[in-house]
C-alpha cells in the first residue's frame, strides 16, 4: 500500500470515526444522566436530514436556514419525546427501552408514511462536494470539512460540561441523582437539556453524514445509529472521552478492514458487532473501562 | 363448592381436540383469507409465547429473537426447496454442493429447523446470559444482527440480499396450530416445574435467586434454549406461509411486533399471549388493507404505506406507558378458573 493510500484511508477513517463520535455523544448523555439505551437516537438522526432535506425541496427554503431550523426541531422534538414517553418511566429501565424502541420505530415509519420509502438525494452546498488534491493524494472536500467541524463540536461540549453551570448540573445528576436534586438542581429541566443537546449532535452527525452519503431515505439512521452506539459501547458506555475514542478507533476498523481484505467488504457492518460483542465480554467498560452501576431493571 | 371434578383436565383436552379438528377441516374449506389469518395469528402465538419464557418468566430482555427465527425460516427453505429450484434461483452464485442436492420431507426439516435454532441459541447462550440487563440487550442484538449479516453474505449458500422465494408450502393448518398448542404445553410444563419456580425466582431477584441456590447460568440456559427452539420454528413456518425468504425481514420491527403482543397479552401470561396475538394479527390484517388506496365516502385515501408499522408502535408506547400489565398481567385464563367463575355466578342466580 503506497503512503498517499494510507494517509487517504487514515484521513476518511478519521472522518468517519468522528461522525460515528458525534451520534456516539448523543447516545452517552442521555446514557450517562438517565441510564436509558436511547434506541430512537438513530431515527432523530434520519428525522434531522429528512428534514433539513424536505425544507430545501419541498419549501425551496435556502440550505442556510433548512438546516438549522432542522437542527432546532428535532432538538424540540426530543425534549417533547423525553418528556411525554421516558419521564414516567424512569426507574423502570426495561420498560424505558421499551419505550425507546417504540418511539424510533414510530418515527422511522411516519417518516415512511410522509416520504414514502423512495430515495431522494441530499441537498449539499457547493463547498463540500468539490474534491482536493496535496501532493497526490485526493481527498474529497467533504472530509476535510467534516474533522474541523467536528473537533469545533467536541470541543464547545467539553467546554460545556466543565465549565456551564448547566454542564455542572448535568455531571452531578449523572453521579447521583437523588443528591443533586437535593442541593437543588432542578433535575427535570437538566435532563431536558441534555436530551435537547444529544438530539443537537446527531442532527449536526446526520448533516455531515449526509454530505458524505447523500441519500435520504426513512431507514439510513439504523446504520450510523448503531455503529454509534457500538462506538459509545467500545468508548465505556456513558463516557464523553470515550465515545471519542470509540469513534475512531471502529472509522478506523472499518475502514482498513476493507482497504487491507476488500473481499471482506461486505462484512464491514458485521466487524462492528462482532467488535461489540467482543467489548461487552472482554471489557464491558470499554476502552477506559468505565464501571457501569447494575441495577435492577 | 362440592364437586372437585377435573373441568381443567376434561376441558383442556376436548378444547385441544375440537380447534385441532375444526382446524384441519377448514384448511381447505374456509375463506383463504382467513385461513392465512389462522396461520399469522398461530405462528404469532408460537413467537409471542417463546419470547415470553424468557422475557416475561426469566425476565432476561433478549432482542435474539428474530435472528433465531431467521435461523429456522432459512433452514426450512434450505432443506424443502427441490435441487432444481436452488439451480434456477440462486443467481449470484451457483448453490454450494451439500446444500443444493438435498431436499428433506417437511416433518424432518421442521425439526432440523427447530434443533439447528436450539443449538444457535445455545451458542449465543453461553456468552450472552453472563451479562445482564442493558448489556444483555445490546449483545443478543449484535447476535441477532450477524445472523442476519452472514445470510447477506453468503451467496453460495442462502442467496445474500435476494433471499430464497419458490419454497413450497406444504404446512397446513393443523401444523401451525398444533405446533403453537405444543410450544403452549411445553412453556405451561416448564413454568410449572421447580425449573419454573426457579427462573421465576431469577426474575425477581437474580442475587437473592443465587443464594437460595438456583444455579443462574444453567436456568437462564435452558430458558433460552427452549425459546430458541420454538422460536426457529416459528420463523420456519413464517416462511412456509410466504413461500419465500429475505434478510430484510428480520430486522427490528420484527421484533417489536413480538414484543408488542407480550405486553399487550401481559408480561408472562401465556393465555394473555395467545389473546393478544390474535388481536395483534387481526388488527395487523385491517391495517395491511388499509394501507392500499382506496376511496371511501367519495373521498380519495391515498396509499399509506408505513401506516400500520407506526400505528402499532403507537400502541405500543401506549401500551408501555399506562398499561404495562396488559390484558392478563401475570394471570392464567383457565378452564378451572372459568368453571368456578360459572359455578359461583350460578349460586348466586339460585340463593
Amino acid at each position: 500500500m503506497a503512503l498517499s493510500d494510507l494517509a487517504q484511508y487514515v484521513a476518511n477513517a478519521i472522518a468517519l470515526g468522528s461522525i460515528y463520535a458525534l451520534v456516539a455523544i448523543g447516545y452517552n448523555v442521555v446514557y450517562g444522566i438517565v441510564k436509558l439505551m436511547n434506541m430512537s437516537h438513530a431515527s432523530i438522526f434520519m428525522l434531522a436530514s429528512f428534514l433539513a432535506m424536505w425544507g430545501v425541496y419541498r419549501y425551496s427554503i435556502p440550505m442556510w436556514i433548512s438546516f438549522p431550523v432542522a437542527l432546532l426541531v428535532v432538538a424540540a422534538l426530543n425534549v417533547v419525546i423525553e418528556s411525554v414517553a421516558y419521564r414516567p418511566l424512569r426507574g423502570f429501565r426495561i420498560s424505558a427501552y421499551t419505550s425507546a424502541v417504540a418511539v424510533g420505530v414510530m418515527i422511522e415509519n411516519f417518516v415512511v408514511f410522509v416520504l414514502t420509502s423512495v430515495p431522494k438525494g441530499f441537498p449539499r452546498p457547493g463547498f463540500v462536494t468539490g474534491v482536493f488534491d496535496v501532493r497526490g493524494i485526493t481527498l474529497p472536500m467533504v472530509t476535510l470539512i467534516t474533522i474541523p467541524a467536528a473537533a469545533i463540536l467536541f470541543l464547545s461540549l467539553f467546554y460545556l460540561t466543565r465549565r456551564t453551570r448547566i454542564g455542572k448540573a448535568m455531571r452531578a445528576i449523572s453521579e447521583d441523582m437523588e443528591t443533586a436534586s437535593l442541593m437543588g438542581v432542578e433535575v427535570n429541566r437538566v435532563i431536558s437539556f441534555a436530551f435537547g443537546l444529544s438530539a443537537v449532535y446527531a442532527a449536526a452527525g446526520a448533516f455531515l453524514w449526509g454530505w458524505r452519503f447523500p441519500v435520504v431515505t426513512p431507514f439510513i439512521g439504523a446504520m450510523p445509529g448503531l455503529k454509534a452506539f457500538i462506538a459509545a459501547v467500545m468508548g465505556g458506555i456513558g463516557s464523553l472521552t470515550g465515545s471519542l475514542v470509540g469513534g475512531f478507533v471502529l472509522g478506523l476498523a472499518e475502514v482498513m478492514l476493507v482497504a487491507v481484505f476488500p473481499r471482506l467488504s461486505g462484512w464491514r457492518d458485521a466487524l462492528a458487532y462482532i467488535l461489540l460483542i467482543a467489548f461487552l465480554l472482554l471489557r464491558p467498560g470499554g476502552i477506559f473501562n468505565i464501571r457501569l452501576e447494575e441495577e435492577k431493571v | 363448592m362440592q364437586t372437585k371434578f377435573k373441568v381443567g383436565q376434561a376441558g383442556r383436552i376436548v378444547a385441544v381436540v375440537l380447534v385441532l379438528l375444526f382446524l384441519m377441516w377448514g384448511n381447505d374449506r374456509l375463506n383463504p383469507f382467513i385461513v392465512g389469518l389462522l396461520h399469522v395469528w398461530g405462528i404469532n402465538v408460537i413467537l409471542a409465547v417463546s419470547f415470553n419464557l424468557i422475557y416475561g418468566y426469566t425476565g432476561q430482555f433478549s432482542l435474539g429473537h428474530a435472528g433465531l427465527a431467521a435461523v429456522g425460516g432459512y433452514t426450512i427453505a434450505l432443506l424443502t426447496m427441490s435441487p432444481e429450484t436452488k439451480q434456477l434461483i440462486y443467481l449470484l452464485e451457483p448453490c454450494v454442493w451439500p446444500v443444493s442436492e438435498i431436499q428433506l420431507p417437511f416433518v424432518a426439516a421442521l425439526l432440523v429447523s427447530g434443533l439447528l435454532g436450539a443449538v444457535v441459541g445455545f451458542l449465543i447462550g453461553v456468552p450472552a446470559l453472563t451479562l445482564r440487563g442493558d448489556y444483555l440487550v445490546i449483545a443478543t442484538l449484535g447476535f441477532s444482527e450477524i445472523i442476519r449479516l452472514f445470510f447477506v453474505n453468503t451467496p453460495g449458500l442462502c442467496n445474500g440480499a435476494l433471499g430464497l422465494k419458490n419454497v413450497p408450502t406444504q404446512a397446513g393448518l393443523g401444523w401451525t396450530w398444533g405446533l403453537a398448542i405444543l410450544t403452549i404445553l411445553v412453556t405451561k410444563a416448564l413454568v410449572d416445574s421447580s425449573y419454573g419456580r426457579a427462573l421465576r425466582a431469577i426474575r425477581e431477584d437474580e442475587v437473592a435467586a443465587e443464594a437460595v441456590g438456583v444455579n443462574l447460568s444453567y436456568h437462564k440456559l435452558m430458558s433460552f434454549v427452549v425459546s430458541a427452539f420454538f422460536a426457529a420454528v416459528g420463523g420456519a413456518l413464517l416462511v412456509e406461509l410466504w413461500g419465500s425468504v429475505d434478510p430484510s425481514v428480520f430486522t427490528t420491527a420484527f421484533n417489536t411486533g413480538v414484543i408488542t403482543i407480550v405486553v399487550l397479552g401481559g408480561v408472562g401470561s401465556i393465555t394473555g399471549s395467545v389473546i393478544a396475538a390474535g388481536i395483534f394479527t387481526g388488527v395487523s390484517e385491517l391495517l395491511r388493507a388499509a394501507e392500499y388506496p382506496r376511496t371511501v365516502f367519495g373521498i380519495d385515501l391515498p396509499a399509506m404505506p408505513g401506516l400500520r408499522t407506526f400505528l402499532f408502535a403507537c400502541l405500543l408506547l401506549l401500551l408501555i406507558l399506562y398499561y404495562r400489565r396488559g390484558l392478563m398481567g401475570r394471570r392464567e385464563l383457565s378452564w378451572d378458573a372459568i368453571a368456578s367463575r360459572v359455578q359461583s355466578w350460578m349460586k348466586r342466580r339460585t340463593s
